[in-house]
């Protein structure tokens, strides 16, 4: 469970979060939308740690993270996958030494064990046969994979997704959005996906928030999001979403998203 | 005719100018010292991962070694002809080889082994942690619970604080030995009185002063590259990666002649 309890944050004069609060319950995927610099990334990097808060607290499965010391804070973050923007893969690393990187770091594992384990995490984002390549002679879809089995790694308990679909073709976005859905079913984990793409968040989500000037403007399943009479959600929605999630009795719905929604 | 209200006295701007650069440099001279500081913490902290150490080690200083011989040889070589055409008209041309390893132990070794390292080493750090900075690298390490300064800083502190005074051996002995060759072959100057005169004149506390200075430029030199080069805003794209290198480069440069100024006047 992740609670976020009335949390402010500005950059010099600009506010980005503005008194949030929202809670993100266990084993569910959030998908969190919102115009650009509405604070989405910037809450995404609160959760994993990277940013403090002004004020307000950030509960991750019973510690509240914004006080805790550097070391108490690695101890969370051992729990956190996170599948950054740009894949952010070590260039200087093999494939496997990248996904190797957190066991490497953090456990006494020996080379055959760590492995089996890269071999497994690689299997599981539909990778093969790349362990020995650069991340330079990878596509970006494939980055993407190595980056999210890199980020599960340590078998996290929550997985933190920036931008996941962002700068691939629509074909490695389908791809990426089953392979989350893929995995939240698989492991169970607590996912968070921050995305603009439409298709994306109503393919993924099983719960949805959408921030509007620091604050939550709606939350809710995507069922209850498509029903809101919240002009500024309707817009967003309107202006992203593809036409079979703007009308539920579609019957193209279902093969869309991939559950019921009615 | 132009309009005067149209362009803004620069005069007015100046006092906020100066402001801003003063603000940005003694916040910049905070968050370094900060840098430096924490860095040092982490040396003694475990675990210490060795094989990063080494991997800097062979990256600074093997790959370094032929450009600082070259560079201190014809250092020594230009000292040798100055000196000994300088000298001649006082008729103390024989002070030569005095002239030529007195200046190279106690001033030109570190000075040389630094600059070529601050542009070698120091733009290359920055250039390295940058992009990682850019490309979230460092964010990415930062969430699987690896300490950048331990991961990235330390080693390469200590790589360039170990490799600088030991680089700085290799470079004096070229210079001494460029200073040798350029009075030996163009002056006829006596090869075995150079070599009588080097052993003379040459006390342990030049050695000393010169691997001080050395280590401390070793220090500045990683200091300034990974704090310019984690300074950088992760928004600052290709264009804040070239700036921030080529400030890393001239920072470098100036601290060295700054700590060298300093170093010179305090173990006189």
């Amino acid at each position: 469970m992740i609670s976020i309890k009335n949390v402010r944050k500005a950059f010099s004069e600009k506010k980005v979060l503005n008194g949030l609060d929202l809670d993100i319950p266990q084993g569910e995927t959030l998908v969190i939308m919102g115009r650009s610099g509405c604070g989405k990334s910037v809450l995404l990097k609160i959760i994993a740690g990277l940013l403090p808060v002004d004020s307000g607290e950030v509960w991750i499965n019973g510690t509240e993270i914004s006080h805790l010391s550097k070391n108490g804070l690695n101890q969370i973050r051992r729990k956190i996958g996170m599948l950054f923007q740009s894949a952010a893969l070590f260039d200087s690393m093999s494939v496997a030494e990248n996904v190797a990187f957190m066991l490497d770091q953090h456990t006494q594992m020996s080379k055959q064990e760590m492995r089996k384990i890269v071999d497994e995490k690689l299997a599981l984002v539909d990778l093969d046969g790349v362990q020995e390549l650069r991340p330079a002679e990878l596509s970006g879809g494939m980055r993407k994979r190595v980056g999210l089995a890199r980020a599960l790694a340590f078998n996290p308990d929550i997985i933190l997704y920036d931008e996941p679909t962002t700068g691939l073709d629509p074909v490695t976005c389908t791809e990426i959005n089953e392979l989350i859905r893929g995995l939240h079913e698989k492991l169970e984990v607590t996912s968070i996906v921050v995305t603009h793409d439409m298709h994306s968040a109503f393919s993924v989500a099983t719960l949805m928030v959408m921030l509007h000037e620091g604050k939550q403007a709606a939350y809710g399943t995507p069922e209850a999001l498509i029903n809101d009479e919240d002009p500024t959600l309707q817009q967003f929605i309107l202006f992203g979403a593809p036409d079979q999630i703007l009308n539920i009795d579609n019957p193209t719905l279902k093969e869309f998203t991939g559950r019921n929604v009615s | 005719m132009q309009n005067p209200l149209s362009e803004p006295d620069p005069s007015s701007k100046l006092p906020y100018i100066v402001k801003k650069r003063l603000h940005n440099a003694l916040t910049g001279i905070g968050e370094a010292s900060r840098l430096i500081a924490e860095t040092i913490i982490q040396i003694f902290k475990p675990p210490w991962q060795f094989d990063l150490l080494l991997k800097q080690l062979l990256l600074i200083g093997y790959n370094s070694l032929s450009v600082v011989l070259v560079s201190g040889f014809f250092t020594g070589m230009v000292l040798g002809v100055q000196g000994y055409i300088q000298l001649k008209p006082y008729a103390v041309e024989g002070s030569v080889a005095q002239f030529v390893s007195v200046s190279v132990v106690t001033e030109l070794g570190p000075m040389i082994t630094a600059f070529v390292l601050s542009g070698r080493i120091g733009a290359s750090i920055t250039a390295e942690l940058s992009t990682m900075k850019v490309t979230e690298q460092i964010d990415a390490l930062e969430v699987m619970g690896t300490n950048p300064v331990k991961y990235l800083v330390v080693p390469r502190f200590l790589a360039c604080s170990l490799m600088l005074p030991t680089l700085t051996i290799f470079s004096t002995f070229a210079g001494i030995f460029g200073g040798y060759v350029a009075v030996v072959t163009l002056f006829d100057f006596n090869g075995d009185f150079f070599i009588l005169q080097v052993q003379d004149h040459m006390v342990i506390r030049y050695v000393i002063i010169s691997l001080i200075k050395a280590t401390t430029f070793g220090m500045a030199i990683a200091s300034v590259g990974c704090y310019k080069g984690f300074s950088i805003s992760s928004a600052g794209g290709a264009e804040g990666v070239g700036t921030a290198t080529t400030g890393s480069a001239v920072t470098s440069l100036i601290s060295i002649l700054v700590l060298d100024f300093v170093l010179g006047a305090t173990l006189k």
